[in-house]
């Protein structure tokens, strides 16, 4: 099996949130000619971990929320050496994994997020697209990108984790291709 | 899941109700705003009033709700739509047609999230010409009723999407900026048939009017 196939992990309850949270990542992907395949958390194996080397946790819908109380499923994050990047619900299950904890906060539509330091190829001011009602708070292994009191973007400090509370597939696509083009 | 689809009778909202069916939501009910301002920022406008007799030809119940079409007025009404669509249906989740319009897409998050409803957009970011290819491959007869940008003109209104039509917008596309699929507003579609339709329908009656690169296509359909 090819070690570069990047994984991309589903969390959607709803078979028709595929579409719109996991397939525009896939296009992406399949736009550069990327290798890839799709699993739903669920049914997520060792092996398919084992035959990967970079990881997308995708979101998913503001009312869709059933992966939270499936966090445990998810502890193999802090065992892998896999490079991941978890977008919208997929950074607050980092977060979770990691010992933070889930806030209430609605933003929906674009808003302005500063990125302090370079952040897989963003800097600066970005206009950026949120959905989401929830968001986590980090622990201090982490440093954050963007965002104070609801963090934005994050990386882990020690380990190639990444995590958006944006949705970079709708306007920051390159953020996307930063992470699978990193060695 | 019970679901109401929000239905303008054009490709993307037809294909969005394809997908549901697919993946086995029960379609309750459509939405369809009628806006009476012909220039509504949410809303499609030429020919609307066909949802009826697709609305027949789906054997789907249909809720058309009126709107003067003032920018953030008419999402009142939409909610208002969805409201009755929750209490008469029971529907739990709404599906939308938004491809590319974080305008549109956003501003119904909102309203479905503040109503306790799911909120499916099973088209978005999808690419254009995949859009279009994926009506033909399923077999859709769709027509142009509206058109709203340089250089399309009245000689394209009543034109088919067919793979002659895939070309010619590609030309524009690269040369134009044009939108393939019409995201940006250039033209507006309406479905004559598709797979679940009873029957085909027919345009049995046309009235065109505008001028410049401006033309709308109202159609009685049979």
């Amino acid at each position: 099996m090819n070690k570069k196939e990047i994984l991309i992990i589903d969390i959607c309850k709803e078979k028709l949130h595929y579409f719109e949270f996991v397939k525009p990542i896939e296009d992406i992907l399949r736009k550069e000619k990327k290798r890839y395949f799709v699993k739903h958390y669920r049914d997520l194996t060792t092996k398919d971990l084992e035959k990967t080397e970079k990881i997308i946790i995708c979101g998913t819908s503001l009312r869709d929320n059933e992966f939270l109380k499936d966090v445990e499923r998810f502890k193999w994050i802090k065992k892998t050496d896999k490079k991941i990047l978890g977008i919208c619900g997929g950074m607050q299950i980092i977060g979770l994994v990691y010992g933070g904890k889930l806030k209430r906060k609605t933003e929906i539509g674009f808003f302005k997020e500063n990125f302090k330091k370079k952040f897989l190829g963003l800097f600066g001011d970005e206009e950026v697209y949120h959905l989401h009602n929830n968001y986590v708070s980090f622990s201090r292994e982490f440093e954050i990108f963007a965002g104070n009191k609801i963090v934005g973007a994050v990386k882990h400090k020690k380990r190639e984790i990444y995590a958006v509370l944006f949705h970079p597939e709708v306007r920051q696509k390159d953020l996307i291709k930063n992470f699978y083009l990193m060695i | 899941m019970k679901v109401a689809v929000l239905f303008t009778g054009g490709k993307d909202s037809c294909l969005a109700l394809l997908y549901a069916k697919k993946l086995g939501y029960d379609v309750r009910c459509l939405i369809t705003l009628h806006s009476r301002n012909l220039y509504s920022y949410m809303f499609h406008t030429p020919s609307i009033l066909q949802v009826k007799k697709q609305a027949e030809v789906l054997e789907i119940p249909l809720i058309i709700q009126k709107t003067e079409g003032k920018k953030e007025n008419e999402l009142k009404d939409l909610e208002k739509a969805i409201k009755k669509a929750r209490e008469k249906y029971g529907v739990e989740g709404i599906v939308t047609g938004a491809v590319e319009s974080v305008y549109q897409a956003s501003r119904i998050q909102k309203i479905c999230n503040k109503l306790g409803l799911e909120c499916f957009n099973p088209l978005w970011l999808k690419n254009q010409i995949e859009l279009l290819e994926e009506l033909i491959k399923n077999k859709f007869e769709v027509v142009l009723t509206g058109v709203f940008a340089y250089p399309l003109n009245k000689e394209w209104l009543g034109r088919k999407i067919n793979r002659e039509f895939i070309k010619e917008v590609k030309i524009l596309e690269d040369k134009y900026k044009i939108n393939p699929a019409g995201e940006g507003g250039e033209f507006e579609s309406l479905v004559l048939n598709m797979p679940l339709f009873k029957r085909k329908l027919k345009v049995v009656e046309r009235k065109i009017s505008g001028r410049g690169n401006e033309w709308r296509m109202e159609v009685e359909l049979e």
